[in-house]
C-alpha cells in the first residue's frame, strides 16, 4: 500500500471532508443565516456524488481490511444519487421545522456519518470492519429518528430503534464471535477457505444474518420498521427504507455470495423461507394500512421479500438483477415518500383518505406518486417491472418455480393496495382535497430526478447491461 | 458519409411535443404556435438537406442507390433476432421524409390560422408533433419491430387528433371507430411480424429484402393451406396496412375520420399516415415480389384496384365535401396498391413501383391541397355540407384557383402533378393485366367528375343565401394554400425513374402516348359531365340519379358497409359471443377471483395482533426467530 492507494478510499474521504466542512461551517455562520447552511450542504454532497463518479479500479487496502472494486464503487454512487435526492427532498422541511430549533445542521452530520458507515459497511473486507461499518451506519439513525423532539411518537421510535438495533447487533457481533471460534480467522478472503459447514458455523452464521436481516426488516426481523417509520420524520423514514435497506441488501449479497459460499446449502434454503414469509407478512399487513408512512413500511417490507428471490441463485445473473432492482426501488421509493414528505410538509396530513382527488388539485404530485406506485407494483412500462421481471427471471432460471409463482401471487396482491392509493388520488373524489400547493425549488427537482429515474432506468438497457457486466467482476459468481 | 444528424428529425417534433404536453397550461397559444412551426421547420430543413445529400452528394454507387442504417439493439433475443433502434435511408425513406416535412410544415402553418380561437389549441400542436415525430419513426424505421411500434403511434396520435373536439359525441365515435378498425387490422400485421420472425429469425429491412438472402430464397420452408408460409405472413401485414391505408373491407374507419379537424385530415388522412400501408408495402417489396412468385403481391393489385373502384363510386354521391375527398383519398391509395400490385423488380419492369411511389407523393401535394382548401370553405361558411355553399368564388378568389390546381391535377389533366403518376400507373396496369387497366381508367373518369362536381358546387352554381357575407381566409391559411398549388404544377416534372426504383437503379421512364391521351380523354369527359350537371343549377343530376335508382341509394348509404359491420358486432359478436362469456366471466372466474381476495383481506385482518407495538414483543420474536431458525437448519434442513 502506497499513499496513492488512499485515492481507492475517495467515497470515505470525501464524505469525511464534507462532514468536517460541515462542522466548521456550523461554528461559523451566524445563528440568524444559519438555515442558509442547506445550500451548502446541497452543493457540497452536489460535488461529492459528482467526483465519486469518476471510474476507479480496484485495489484491496490496510492488508485487506477495506477493498472496492467495480461493483462496489457503482454500489457507492447509487447511495450517493440516492442520498442526495434524499436531501433535495428534505431541504424544506429542515428549513422549516428545524432550524427553528436551531439544531439543523446535526441532521446532515448525522446523516453522513451514517452513510460514511455503510461506505465502510460495504467496503469491508474483514468481519472487524465490518461490524464498525454496521454500528456507524446504525447509531446515528437513532438519533435521527428521534429528532422530532416535541413529538412523542418519534421519541418512541426513537427508543424502538435503537433497542431493536442493539438487539441485532449485539446477535451480530455474537454470530462473528463465534465464526471467528471455528475458522480463526476475521478476514473474508480467509474465512472463504477454512470455513466449513459444521454446526458452530451454521449456528454462527444465522446469528450473524439476524444482524442484516434486521436491516433489510426480513420477517421475523421486522417488527420494528412499521412503527418506527410513523414516529420517524418523513426523510429518516425514506433514508431508512432505502439507503439502508439497500445497503444492508448489497453487502448481505456479497457476503453470501463470496465468504459465506460454502454454506450455499443452508442460505438457499434459509433465503426460501424468509423470501416467502417476508413476501406474505408485507403484503398481508400492508392491505390494512391507512396512514402512508405504514402503509410504505410495509410496502417496502414486501419489495425485500422480492428480493430475496434474486439473491437465492448465487449466480451472476441473480447479482446484477438484485443491484439492478435495488436501484429502481431506490428510485421509486424516493418519489413516493418524496410526495407523502410534500403533502405532510405542507397540510400535516398523512392518512390515504386525505389523498383522494388530489389529482384535481395537484396534478403533478399525484403522476409521480403514480409512476412511483406503478413501479413499486411492477407495471410496465416503468422501470419497476423490469426490476421485477429479472428478478424472477433469475430466480426461475434456477429452477425455483414455485417461490416465483408465489412471488407473482404477492405481486397481484401488493397491486390491490398500491391501486387503492391511486384510486384515491385519480378516482376518488374529496371536498375537502388537500389544496393546491407549489412545491419549492429543491423539492421539486428531487420530485423530478426520481421520477425521471423511474421511467429512465427501465427503458435504458445499456444501464442493465452494465450492471451485468459489473456482476462478473467480483469473485464467487462462477463457483 | 455521416448520418448521425438524420436522428434529429424525429427528435426535434418529440421535444416540441413534450414541451408542450407539459408546459401546456403555462404557455400561451400564440406561442406554442411559433414552437411547433418552429420544430418543424427545422425539421423540414434538416429532411431536405438529408434528401440533397443523399440522392445528389453521396448516395449513388456505381449507379445503384444504397442503403445507409444506423441503429443500436434495443432488446436482444438471439444473435440474429433483435428489435433494433435506428434510422435507415434509402430512397423511399428519403422521399417520405419530404413528403412528411413538406405536408406537415404547411399543415403547422395552416393551424394556427383555422385553430385559432380553439381551446385546445396548445394540445393540438402538441398532438401535431407527436404525430409528426411518429411519422418520422415510421418511415425512418429499420425494421419490422420498430416500424411497428411507430405504427401503433401514429395510430395513438391520429385517434387523438380525430378526438380533437371531445365534446362532440360523434367526434368521440369516429376516434374510437378509427382506433378499433386499425387497431384491429393491426393484429394481422403484428401476427404476420411474429410469423417473419419465426421463419427467418430477423426483422431487420435490409436482411429480409435481399433478393439472395436467406429469407427469399428460403420461402418454401414451410407451407400452410396450400401458400407458403412467408406468404401469409406478408398478406397479414398486407391486412395492417389495408387497415391503415383504409382499404376495402377495413376502408369504414375514414370518412368518419373527417370529424377531426380539417388540417388533420388534411395531414394524416390524405397524405401521410394513410400513405403507411403503401409504404410499408412498398418497404418489403423485394420480400412481396420473390415470395411465392409474388402471390402476395396480386392479392394487394385486386384489393388495391377493387377499393379504388369502390370509393370513386361512392365518392360521386356524397354531400359532405370532406367525406367526397375521404373517399377520393381511399381511391388513390387504392391506385397506388394496385400499381404496386402490378409491378415487376428488375429496370423498366418496375415501373408499378416507381408510379407508385410518384403518385404518392403527388398525391400528397394535392389532395392536401384539396383538403386545406375545403378546410378554408368550411372556415369561411361553417358547414360540411355542398348545399350551404356555392357561387363562392367571388368571395374567395385564392381558394378557388388552388382548389381548381388541384382538381385538375387529381383529374389527370396535363401538365398537373397527378397526370405524370397517373399515367404511370395506368402504363404499368396495362402492361400486366388488363382487367386492372380497366378498372383504373374507369376511375380516372370517376375521380375527375365527382372531384369537379364538388368544386363547381362549391365555387359555382347557385349562390346560397349566407348569413354573414363568406371572405377569404387569413394569409396564414391562404399561403400553405399557394405554396402546395406550386407543388401540384411542379412535382409532376421531377424525374421520378431515376430516383426510385424497385432495384434502386434506375431508368429512363417515357410518356406512352396512346395511353396517355387515353386517360386524359376520361378525365376530360368526367370534367366536361361533371360541368354540364353541376356549372348552372339544374336538374341533370337529379334525373341521373333517379335513372340509377336503388343502386344511388345503395351508393349513397356508402353500400351500407357501417351497418353490415354494426349487425356483426352487435348482433351476433356482442349478443351471441361476448355476452355468455362475460356472465361465465363474472359468475365464476371472478367469484373465484373474489373469494380468494376476500381470503386474503381477511387473513391480513387475522393476523393483524401480531404488530402490538410493543418492544418486549418484537424483542421476543427477534430472538425466537434466530433460536428457531437455527434449530432449523441445524438439525432439520442441514443437508
Amino acid at each position: 500500500m502506497t499513499l496513492d492507494s488512499f485515492s481507492f478510499m475517495r467515497h470515505e474521504i470525501l464524505l469525511l471532508a464534507v462532514i468536517i466542512l460541515l462542522l466548521i461551517a456550523e461554528i461559523f455562520i451566524p445563528k440568524n443565516k444559519k438555515s442558509n447552511i442547506v445550500h451548502l450542504v446541497v452543493l457540497l454532497f452536489g460535488v461529492h456524488t459528482v467526483v465519486g463518479i469518476f471510474p476507479m479500479g480496484e485495489e484491496s487496502l490496510f492488508g485487506g481490511m477495506f477493498r472496492t472494486n467495480n461493483l462496489i464503487h457503482f454500489f457507492k454512487n447509487v447511495l450517493n444519487i440516492g442520498v442526495f435526492i434524499l436531501l433535495l427532498q428534505s431541504t424544506d422541511w429542515i428549513q422549516e421545522k428545524i432550524f427553528s430549533q436551531n439544531r439543523g445542521t446535526e441532521f446532515f452530520l448525522l446523516l453522513f456519518s451514517s452513510l460514511l458507515g455503510m461506505y465502510f459497511m460495504i467496503s469491508a473486507g474483514d468481519f472487524l470492519m465490518f461490524y464498525i461499518g454496521l454500528e456507524l451506519s446504525t447509531l446515528p439513525v437513532a438519533a435521527l429518528t428521534a429528532y422530532e423532539t416535541s413529538k412523542r411518537i418519534s421519541s418512541e421510535a426513537g427508543i424502538k430503534f435503537i433497542l431493536s438495533a442493539g438487539l441485532a447487533s449485539g446477535t451480530a457481533l455474537f454470530g462473528i464471535t463465534l465464526l471467528y471460534a471455528s475458522s480463526g480467522s476475521i478476514y473474508f478472503d480467509d474465512i472463504m477457505q477454512l470455513i466449513a459447514s459444521d454446526n458452530l458455523t451454521i449456528l454462527a452464521f444465522i446469528l450473524f444474518f439476524t444482524g442484516l436481516a434486521f436491516k433489510i426488516s426480513l420477517v421475523p426481523f421486522h417488527f420494528w420498521t412499521a412503527d418506527v417509520y410513523e414516529g420517524a420524520p418523513i426523510s429518516v423514514a425514506s433514508y431508512l427504507s432505502v439507503i439502508s435497506k439497500g445497503s444492508a441488501v448489497f453487502i448481505l449479497m456479497i457476503m453470501l455470495f463470496t465468504v459465506l459460499k460454502p454454506l450455499m446449502h443452508i442460505w438457499e434454503n434459509l433465503l426460501y423461507l424468509i423470501a416467502l414469509a417476508t413476501m406474505f407478512m408485507g403484503n398481508l399487513f400492508a392491505l390494512r394500512q391507512q396512514n402512508m408512512k405504514r402503509f410504505l413500511a410495509y410496502s417496502s417490507i414486501a419489495q425485500a421479500g422480492f428480493i430475496l428471490l434474486g439473491m437465492v441463485t448465487g449466480t451472476q445473473l441473480g447479482t446484477a438483477t438484485v443491484v439492478y432492482f435495488v436501484m429502481i426501488y431506490i428510485f421509486s421509493n424516493l418519489a413516493a415518500f418524496g410526495v407523502v414528505q410534500a403533502i405532510s410538509l405542507k397540510t400535516g396530513r398523512e392518512n390515504m383518505n386525505d389523498y383522494e382527488g388530489l389529482y384535481r388539485t395537484n396534478p403533478n404530485l399525484s403522476l409521480v406518486m403514480m409512476l412511483a406506485l406503478f413501479s413499486l407494483a411492477g407495471i410496465p412500462p416503468v422501470a419497476g417491472f423490469f426490476g421485477k421481471f429479472f428478478l424472477f427471471t433469475a430466480a426461475a432460471s434456477k429452477g425455483y418455480y414455485l417461490l416465483v409463482f408465489i412471488a407473482v401471487v404477492n405481486v397481484t396482491i401488493s397491486l390491490y393496495y398500491y391501486l387503492l392509493v391511486v384510486r384515491a388520488m385519480f378516482i376518488r373524489t374529496n371536498e375537502s382535497a388537500i389544496p393546491y400547493f407549489k412545491n419549492k425549488i429543491y423539492m421539486r427537482l428531487g420530485l423530478i430526478i426520481a421520477a425521471a429515474g423511474i421511467l429512465v432506468l427501465g427503458l435504458y438497457s445499456p444501464l442493465y447491461d452494465y450492471i451485468y457486466e459489473l456482476s462478473s467482476s467480483f469473485c464467487g459468481c462462477d463457483l | 458519409m455521416n448520418l448521425s444528424f438524420t436522428i434529429l428529425i424525429p427528435l426535434i417534433p418529440l421535444s416540441v411535443f413534450l414541451i408542450l404536453g407539459i408546459l401546456s397550461q403555462e404557455i400561451k397559444p400564440a406561442v406554442s404556435g411559433y414552437i411547433g412551426v418552429f420544430g418543424l421547420f427545422v425539421s423540414t430543413i434538416l429532411s431536405y438537406f438529408t434528401a440533397y445529400q443523399y440522392f445528389f452528394v453521396f448516395g449513388k454507387l456505381e449507379g445503384v442507390y444504397q442503403t445507409f442504417t444506423q441503429k443500436t439493439v434495443w432488446m436482444n433475443f438471439t444473435d440474429t433476432l433483435h428489435i433494433d433502434m435506428g434510422v435507415l435511408i434509402d430512397p423511399i425513406s428519403v422521399m417520405m421524409l419530404i413528403v412528411v416535412s413538406t405536408i406537415s410544415l404547411m399543415v403547422h402553418i395552416y393551424s394556427r390560422g383555422y385553430m385559432k380561437g380553439d381551446d385546445g389549441y396548445t394540445r393540438f400542436f402538441s398532438y401535431l408533433s407527436l404525430f409528426t415525430f411518429s411519422m418520422y419513426g415510421l418511415v425512418l424505421a429499420t425494421n419490422l419491430f420498430q416500424i411497428y411500434i411507430f405504427w401503433e403511434l401514429v395510430g395513438v396520435s391520429s385517434f387523438l387528433l380525430i378526438g380533437h373536439y371531445y365534446t362532440k359525441p360523434s367526434a368521440v365515435a369516429a376516434a374510437k371507430k378509427a382506433f378499433i378498425v386499425t387497431r384491429f387490422a393491426d393484429l394481422g400485421f403484428l401476427i404476420g411480424i411474429l410469423i417473419i420472425g419465426f421463419y427467418t429469425s430477423t426483422y431487420d429491412f435490409e436482411t429480409l429484402n435481399n433478393p439472395e438472402g436467406s429469407a427469399i430464397l428460403n420461402w418454401a420452408s414451410g407451407s400452410f393451406m396450400g401458400l407458403s408460409i412467408l406468404t401469409w405472413a406478408l398478406i397479414l401485414i398486407f391486412i395492417g396496412g389495408a387497415g391503415k391505408s383504409a382499404m376495402f373491407p377495413l376502408h369504414i374507419w375514414l370518412s368518419d375520420a373527417m370529424e377531426g379537424p380539417t388540417p388533420v385530415s388534411a395531414l394524416i388522412h390524405a397524405a401521410t399516415m394513410v400513405v403507411a400501408g403503401v409504404y410499408l408495402v412498398a418497404r418489403l417489396f423485394p420480400m412481396y415480389y420473390f415470395v411465392e412468385d409474388g402471390f402476395a403481391l396480386n392479392v394487394v393489385a385486386f384489393v388495391g384496384a377493387f377499393s379504388s373502384l369502390f370509393a370513386a363510386v361512392i365518392a360521386v354521391t356524397q354531400t359532405d365535401i370532406k367525406r367526397v375527398l375521404a373517399f377520393s383519398t381511399m381511391s388513390q391509395l387504392g391506385y397506388m396498391m394496385l400499381a404496386l400490385g402490378v409491378s415487376g423488380y428488375d429496370g423498366h419492369e418496375g415501373v408499378g413501383y416507381m408510379a407508385s411511389m410518384f403518385h404518392l407523393f403527388t398525391h400528397a401535394m394535392f389532395k392536401a391541397l384539396l383538403f386545406l382548401g375545403a378546410g378554408s370553405v368550411i372556415h369561411a361558411v361553417h358547414s360540411n355540407f355542398l348545399k350551404d355553399m356555392g357561387g363562392l368564388r367571388k368571395y374567395m378568389p385564392i381558394t378557388n384557383i388552388t382548389f381548381l390546381i388541384a382538381a385538375l391535377a387529381i383529374a389527370g389533366v396535363p401538365p398537373f402533378a397527378g397526370f405524370w403518376s397517373k399515367d404511370e400507373i395506368l402504363v404499368a396496369a396495362f402492361e400486366h393485366n388488363k382487367l386492372i387497366y380497366f378498372i383504373g381508367i374507369f376511375v380516372a373518369g370517376l375521380t375527375a367528375f365527382y372531384m369537379f362536381r364538388i368544386y363547381f358546387g362549391i365555387f359555382w352554381g347557385k349562390e346560397t343565401k349566407y348569413k354573414h357575407a363568406p371572405h377569404e381566409s387569413p394569409v396564414s391559411m391562404t399561403f400553405p394554400l399557394m405554396v402546395l398549388a406550386f407543388l401540384s404544377i411542379v412535382v409532376g416534372f421531377i424525374p421520378f425513374s431515376e430516383f426510385i426504383t424497385a432495384d434502386k437503379a434506375g431508368f429512363e421512364a417515357h410518356l406512352n402516348y396512346p395511353l396517355a391521351a387515353a386517360a386524359v380523354g376520361v378525365g376530360l369527359i368526367g370534367v366536361g359531365l361533371a360541368y354540364l350537371f353541376y356549372k348552372k343549377e339544374n336538374d341533370l343530376a337529379e334525373r341521373f340519379s333517379e335513372a340509377f335508382g336503388s343502386f344511388y341509394v345503395w351508393t349513397f348509404h356508402k353500400f351500407y358497409f357501417d351497418e353490415i359491420y354494426l349487425f356483426i358486432t352487435k348482433k351476433i359478436l356482442f349478443q351471441r359471443v361476448s355476452w355468455p362469456i362475460a356472465k361465465f366471466d363474472k359468475k365464476y372466474v371472478d367469484g373465484t377471483m373474489e373469494g380468494i381476495g376476500n381470503k386474503t383481506v381477511f387473513i391480513s385482518h387475522k393476523i393483524k395482533g401480531l404488530q402490538s407495538g410493543k418492544f418486549q414483543d418484537y424483542a421476543f420474536a427477534l430472538v425466537s426467530g434466530v433460536v428457531v431458525l437455527a434449530l432449523v437448519f441445524i438439525y432439520f434442513l442441514n443437508y
